[in-house]
């Protein structure tokens, strides 16, 4: 029997490529059989799901007024070179 | 003529990178608002500290500018740009003596994603690589909006800053950004299973940091072992 069947220590290694839908079709019928009758995995699963949730919510951190400003003297500098920018009617 | 145009090449793409190329201000600016961030993010994960890492950034958008005639379309704007900041950063990196290869997955790639102690062991009779103890919900869906949230992300944010340079990278592309797949392998230089084993290592360990702050959470004031 351990030969078909997945056992919660191999099912928590192929999370990522379940979740991912990077699973060859055979694991993934295996996977969801398994998730049928164990209560466990399925809260493994979704504390995985919970996990990629809240690591989407992170805010990416705010630009800086200096960080704005340094690049905007950089933008204009490189504007201001020959050649640089085409749109300045001659 | 109504039509769209029949080649699906990124309109809005092309449209951006005219008004660049023609110095419109703004088009850089809405650039500058999507990107920075990220690519602070990532510099970092080369670079190790953030005023370096600002740094990086900055010097990419430079030499995305002085690059900017050369580009030919053929990748994304956004994937581009992200290839000029690992290249900068890589600069950065071994000058400060950091040498990171984000393919080289030897050394801390082989941990499991669970403690095997939370397992039965391989002697058990029947349910050997079964859970040992059941698994509690985290029940964190209640949460919404609540300060125990608000602590529970920045235990999300401190996972991620722990994490080897080569995770964090892949979780913060695919996870935070929302990145797809094959952008990250472009960017970083991997394999697709290169960078699912990335993610599902980085993944792993949030996981478990988050496990430990409910669990301590939750037997707080409770005499009992965690
Ligand atoms: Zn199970």
């Amino acid at each position: 029997m351990p030969d078909s069947t997945l056992t919660c220590q191999e099912l928590v290694e192929l999370v990522t490529d379940y979740l991912e839908a990077a699973l060859p079709p055979e694991d993934c019928a295996r996977f969801d059989a398994h998730l049928l009758g164990c209560p466990d995995c399925a809260v493994y699963v979704d504390q995985m799901r919970a996990t990629i949730r809240l690591t989407g919510e992170l805010s990416p951190a705010a630009l800086s007024d200096e960080a704005r400003r340094k690049l905007l003297d950089a933008f204009r500098d490189w504007r201001a070179q020959p050649g640089a920018a085409p749109s300045a009617p001659a | 003529m109504s039509d769209l145009p029949s080649l699906p090449s990124r309109p809005d793409e092309s449209q951006r990178l005219a008004a660049l190329r023609a110095g419109d201000e703004a088009a850089f600016l809405a650039l500058v608002e999507q990107y920075h961030a990220a690519l602070v993010r990532l510099a970092t994960t080369y670079v190790g500290n953030p005023a370096l890492a600002e740094d990086v950034a900055q010097e990419t958008w430079v030499r995305a500018l002085r690059g900017l005639e050369r580009f030919e379309a053929r990748s994304s704007l956004k994937t581009w740009l992200f290839r000029i900041l690992t290249n900068t950063a890589l600069t950065y990196a071994k000058r400060a003596g950091r040498e990171i290869t984000f393919s080289d997955l030897a050394g801390d790639d082989d941990e499991p994603a669970v403690e095997p102690e939370k397992f039965l062991p391989a002697s058990d009779p029947e349910w050997a690589g079964h859970w040992a103890a059941p698994l509690q919900p985290w029940g964190t869906e209640g949460l919404e909006g609540r300060v125990e949230r608000r602590e529970l992300l920045r235990q999300v944010e401190a996972a991620l800053a722990d994490l080897p340079p080569n995770q964090r990278a892949v979780i913060t592309l695919h996870d935070v950004e929302g990145w797809a797949a094959q952008d990250i392998c472009n960017v970083l230089g991997l394999s697709e299973t290169n960078q699912r084993v990335l993610l599902h290592r980085a993944r792993a360990r949030v996981r478990r940091a988050v496990t430990r702050f409910i669990e301590a959470d939750q037997s707080a004031g409770e005499p009992t072992d965690a």
